[in-house]
């Protein structure tokens, strides 16, 4: 009782100790219109699927339904959460998406990346309408499936559920920003050559988004072992567990 | 229960070390990625971001805008996950009882 009391006082103490939020996602304007329509193109059919996944499940059980705003509000909230990294100077955030995909699968991990980009597309000033399906790409298409396929993988060659979670947290965080290092060389490089500018950007990334990624495999680790061992019939549900691995 | 005391201690050392250095640094620093990496890119090679179509980036209106969606998001996440948790307890009481 006293170490949850203990952790919910430093949660609260962080919250008031926020800084000023930076917005990480690429900006507004940042990509010239050819590129912004070609990220656009290639995320609506993940976002169609999404939406298709999404009304199949429904009509066949709503018992997910609690998960998927559970997840929902987690990336919003994550992708949302500037965190320094002292080792960098800087701050940045996890995506979230590590833990949706895995728990979600990709399809509607995708879905709920993109209604939460837009929201703060929208209103909190992070990331941009015009840079929106950029940002699918790299956060809901890439992170999903780098979680979910990493997850998957690991779970066949009967890995640990915890060290499964952890490296698809991690690879899902790694994935989005190798993409969105793509996705900036190639719109704003000009006449320069892709490849320097690429791995330009992406050795930039590296001091903030490593530890961050190392974050991120934590919080995937922790959420999926936590919901298998609360609710392991909805793991079996939504196809993470075989029924013969629930508790 | 001793993991539990190390772990929360570490979090408390990790949390106050961050943001005491933070408090107390110029405010250039702990800039985002896309101001450091991102934008800085960009601008060498000709391209700015442009305002967003809502600009709540003005004065506090932004940490006002932040701390709103991380309120709200904040509940939604804590209904589904008692929705999830609850449920499940719900059931053992259920059983437990001979309702089921």
């Amino acid at each position: 009782m006293k170490i949850k009391s203990l952790k919910l006082k430093v949660f609260i103490l962080s919250l008031f100790t926020a800084s000023n939020a930076h917005a990480m996602h690429i900006s507004e304007g940042i990509l010239p219109l050819n590129w912004a329509a070609l990220w656009f193109a290639i995320a609506v059919p993940f976002v169609a699927w999404g939406l298709y996944k999404l009304k199949k499940l429904s009509s066949d059980d709503l018992s997910f339904k609690p998960l998927v705003g559970l997840m929902t509000a987690v990336v919003f909230i994550i992708s949302c959460m500037p965190i320094p990294v002292p080792t960098a100077g800087t701050c940045s955030h996890p995506t979230g998406t590590g833990i949706s995909g895995t728990l979600l699968g990709p399809a509607i991990s995708i879905l709920i990346t993109a209604v939460a980009l837009l929201i703060q597309a929208l209103f909190l000033a992070h990331g941009g309408l015009s840079t929106w399906g950029a940002d699918i790409v790299s956060m809901g298409v890439m992170g999903s499936f780098a979680g979910f396929l990493t997850f998957r993988v690991l779970r066949s060659i009967k890995v640990n559920i915890a060290v499964s979670g952890f490296m698809a947290g991690l690879l899902a965080d790694w994935a989005t920003y190798a993409t969105t290092s793509v996705e900036l060389a190639s719109g704003i490089r000009g006449d320069s050559a892709f490849m320097p500018l690429f791995t330009k950007i992406l050795i930039a990334f590296i001091p903030t988004q490593l530890p961050l990624g190392i974050l991120e495999g934590a919080m995937t680790a922790g959420m999926v072992t936590l919901l298998y061992k609360k609710r392991p019939d909805l793991l079996v549900k939504m196809r993470v567990l075989k029924p013969e691995e629930a508790i | 229960m001793k993991v539990q005391i190390c772990g929360t201690i570490i979090l408390s050392i990790f949390l106050l070390l961050t943001f005491n250095s933070q408090l107390s640094t110029a405010s250039n620093k702990w800039q985002g990625v896309d101001q450091t990496v991102v934008e800085k890119l960009a601008k060498e090679h000709g391209r700015e971001a442009r305002k967003p179509l809502i600009n709540t980036n003005q004065g506090d209106l932004l940490l006002f805008v932040f701390l709103l969606a991380g309120t709200a998001g904040g509940f939604i996440a804590g209904y589904y996950w008692k929705e999830l948790i609850g449920n499940k307890r719900q059931k053992v009481k259920d059983k437990e009882y001979g309702n089921l």
